[in-house]
C-alpha cells in the first residue's frame, strides 16, 4: 500500500523545492536583492530626504524591512498567483503534502531565502559603514521574522483571491506604496496624517520597529504584536476566501 | 484485485452526486462505481460534468448533495494517508512552469515512502528525452506525459486521469494506453475521462456516459455495446433535443 512520507520530510522537500525555484527566478532576484541594494546605496548617499546622521544607520534597517516586503509579499504573491493559474496548488493539494504543508513549505522557503537576502544586504551595509547596536541584533531579527510572517499572509490573501495578472500588477504597485509608507523612511519623517496613519500599518510598523531595534537596541513588543495581528487578520481572510483554482 | 478493496465494495462510489456553480448545475444526481483492477472510462462532451465529478472524487470540490467515496473514504478533507493512495492527473497539468520535468517528478516522489523510481517512469513514458527541459518549454503532448507520470509516481491504488491523451500524437497515445492498461493489470482502479470512443473501446473495461451532469448509461463495455457500437449509443443518448439524426 502506498504510504505518505513523514510530515517533516514532505515539508522539507517542499521548502527545498520552493527555495530553489526562487533562486532560479531572475526577476525574483531583481526585485528581492537588486532593488533593495539600489535603495540602500541611493538613500545612503543622497542628501534627501533629511535623515538623522549617520544616514546608513537609519537606511540599513529600513532596507532590510524593504527586502522582507520584496520576498515575502511581492515575490510570494506573484509566484503563488501564477502557481494557482497553472493548477500547481491544486496538484500539490491532492498529494500527501496537502494544502497546509504547501503553505508551511512556502513560508519556510521565504524565511530561508530571506536569510540570504539579509546576509547580502547587511554585508553591503556594513561595508558602507552601518554600525547597528549589538544588543539590537536579536530584536531586529525577531522584527524581521514577524514581518515575514505578516507579509506572507498578505501575499496569500491577494494571490488566492485575484487573477494572476491582477496579482502581478497589485503586488508590484503595493511594493512601491509600502516603500513610501514607512518602510525605508521613518514614519515620523512622513507628512502629518500620512505619517500618523503609516505608523499603525504593516510597512510602517515593520520599518519603525527595525530601526528602533537596530539603532537603539529596543525591543518593540507592541509593533511585533500588531504585525502578528495584521498577519493573523490577513491569514484568516485568506483562509476564508482563498480559491485554489483560478 | 487490489488488496485494499473487496469485490463487494468498489474502489470508487459516486452516489446521487450533485454539484452546482452559481446558476450552472455541473453534476445533477450522478451515480456510478469503479472497481479495482479495471479501467473505467467516463465519456461525455465538454460540460457534461466529467471533470467536476473527478474533482469531487479527488477532494478538490465538496459535493452539494449526494456522496462520493474512494477506498471507503470521503475525499473531502481526507488526510495524507488517503492522498498517498490516490494518483491524480489534472486536465491543466498542475506542473510548476519554471522547473524541469524531471525535477518536478523527483520532487513529487519525495512525498511517498516507496515511490516508483522516477527514471523508470520517465523511460516508460518517454519523458527521459526532455526530463531536463523546463515545463514551460514542453509541447502540449510532452506536458501531458509529465502530468500522467505525476499521477503514477506514488504507486497509487486509485488513479484519476482527466483526459490523459488529449493533444497526444498517435504513438504517444498508444504509450499512454499501455501504461493505463498495465496499471489496471497491477490491480489499480483507473478512472479516465475522455471524449474519444476509440479510447474508451481500446482501454476501458467499464464505461460511464455522462450528459448534462447526469449519467445516461453505465456498465461494462461489453454489455453496453451488445446491440450497437459505443459511438452510436453515445449519440443516441446524448443528442441535444431538436437536433436531427446523424
Amino acid at each position: 500500500m502506498s504510504t505518505p512520507a513523514a510530515p517533516a520530510q514532505r515539508i522539507l522537500a517542499q521548502t527545498r523545492f520552493e527555495a530553489t525555484t526562487i533562486l532560479r527566478n531572475g526577476e525574483q532576484f531583481l526585485v528581492s536583492i537588486i532593488l533593495p541594494l539600489m535603495a540602500l546605496v541611493a538613500l545612503t548617499y543622497s542628501p534627501f530626504p533629511e535623515l538623522d546622521e549617520p544616514r546608513i544607520d537609519v537606511v540599513a534597517p529600513g532596507v532590510l524591512a524593504l527586502a522582507v516586503v520584496s520576498i515575502a509579499f511581492t515575490g510570494q504573491a506573484i509566484a503563488t498567483g501564477f502557481d494557482r493559474r497553472y493548477g500547481v496548488l491544486r496538484l500539490l493539494g491532492v498529494t500527501p503534502l496537502g494544502r497546509g504543508g504547501l503553505i508551511v513549505g512556502k513560508t519556510l522557503a521565504v524565511l530561508l531565502f530571506y536569510l540570504l537576502q539579509a546576509a547580502i544586504l547587511g554585508g553591503v551595509a556594513l561595508v558602507l559603514g552601518w554600525r547597528p547596536a549589538l544588543v539590537g541584533l536579536l530584536p531586529l531579527a525577531i522584527t524581521l521574522v514577524c514581518g515575514v510572517l505578516a507579509f506572507v499572509s498578505f501575499a496569500l490573501l491577494i494571490a488566492g483571491t485575484m487573477r494572476a495578472e491582477a496579482v502581478l500588477a497589485v503586488a508590484n504597485l503595493l511594493w512601491v506604496v509600502f516603500l513610501g509608507l514607512g518602510l525605508v523612511i521613518p514614519t515620523g519623517e512622513l507628512p502629518g496624517t500620512v505619517g500618523a496613519a503609516a505608523a499603525w500599518l504593516p510597512p510602517g510598523l515593520l520599518g519603525d520597529a527595525a530601526r528602533a531595534a537596530a539603532i537603539d537596541g529596543a525591543w518593540p513588543w507592541l509593533a511585533w504584536l500588531l504585525l502578528l495581528l495584521w498577519g493573523a487578520v490577513a491569514a484568516l481572510l485568506a483562509r476564508r476566501s482563498f480559491r485554489w483554482s483560478d | 484485485m487490489s488488496a485494499h478493496t473487496s469485490p463487494d465494495r468498489p474502489a470508487v462510489v459516486v452516489d446521487d452526486l450533485r454539484k452546482v456553480f452559481g446558476p450552472v448545475t455541473a453534476v445533477d444526481g450522478a451515480s456510478w462505481t469503479a472497481a479495482a483492477g479495471r479501467v473505467t472510462a467516463v465519456l461525455g462532451s465538454n460540460g457534461a460534468g466529467k471533470t467536476t465529478t473527478l474533482e469531487c472524487l479527488e477532494g478538490l470540490q465538496r459535493p452539494d448533495a449526494g456522496t462520493v467515496q474512494v477506498l471507503g473514504i470521503d475525499p473531502w478533507g481526507a488526510g495524507p494517508d488517503f492522498r498517498a493512495r490516490v494518483g491524480v492527473m489534472l486536465q491543466d497539468g498542475g506542473l510548476p512552469n519554471t522547473r524541469a520535468a524531471g525535477d518536478v517528478l523527483r520532487h513529487l516522489s519525495r512525498f511517498y515512502t516507496d515511490p516508483e523510481p522516477v527514471e523508470e517512469v520517465e523511460t516508460r513514458l518517454g519523458i527521459d528525452a526532455f526530463a531536463r527541459t523546463p515545463v514551460r518549454r514542453l509541447s502540449g503532448g510532452q506536458r501531458q506525459r509529465v502530468a500522467l507520470a505525476a499521477a503514477l509516481v506514488g504507486r497509487p491504488d486509485v488513479a484519476f486521469l482527466d483526459e490523459p491523451t488529449a493533444g497526444l500524437d498517435p504513438h504517444a497515445r498508444l504509450d499512454v494506453w499501455e501504461v493505463v492498461t498495465d496499471l489496471a493489470d497491477r490491480g489499480v482502479c483507473v478512472v479516465v475521462t475522455t471524449h474519444s470512443f476509440e479510447e474508451a473501446e481500446r482501454i476501458a473495461h467499464d464505461v460511464v456516459i455522462m450528459d448534462s451532469g447526469q449519467v445516461v448509461a453505465s456498465g461494462t463495455l461489453a454489455a453496453l455495446t451488445v446491440e450497437e457500437p459505443l459511438e452510436k449509443l453515445f449519440f443516441r443518448l446524448t443528442r441535444p433535443a431538436g437536433r436531427g439524426a446523424r
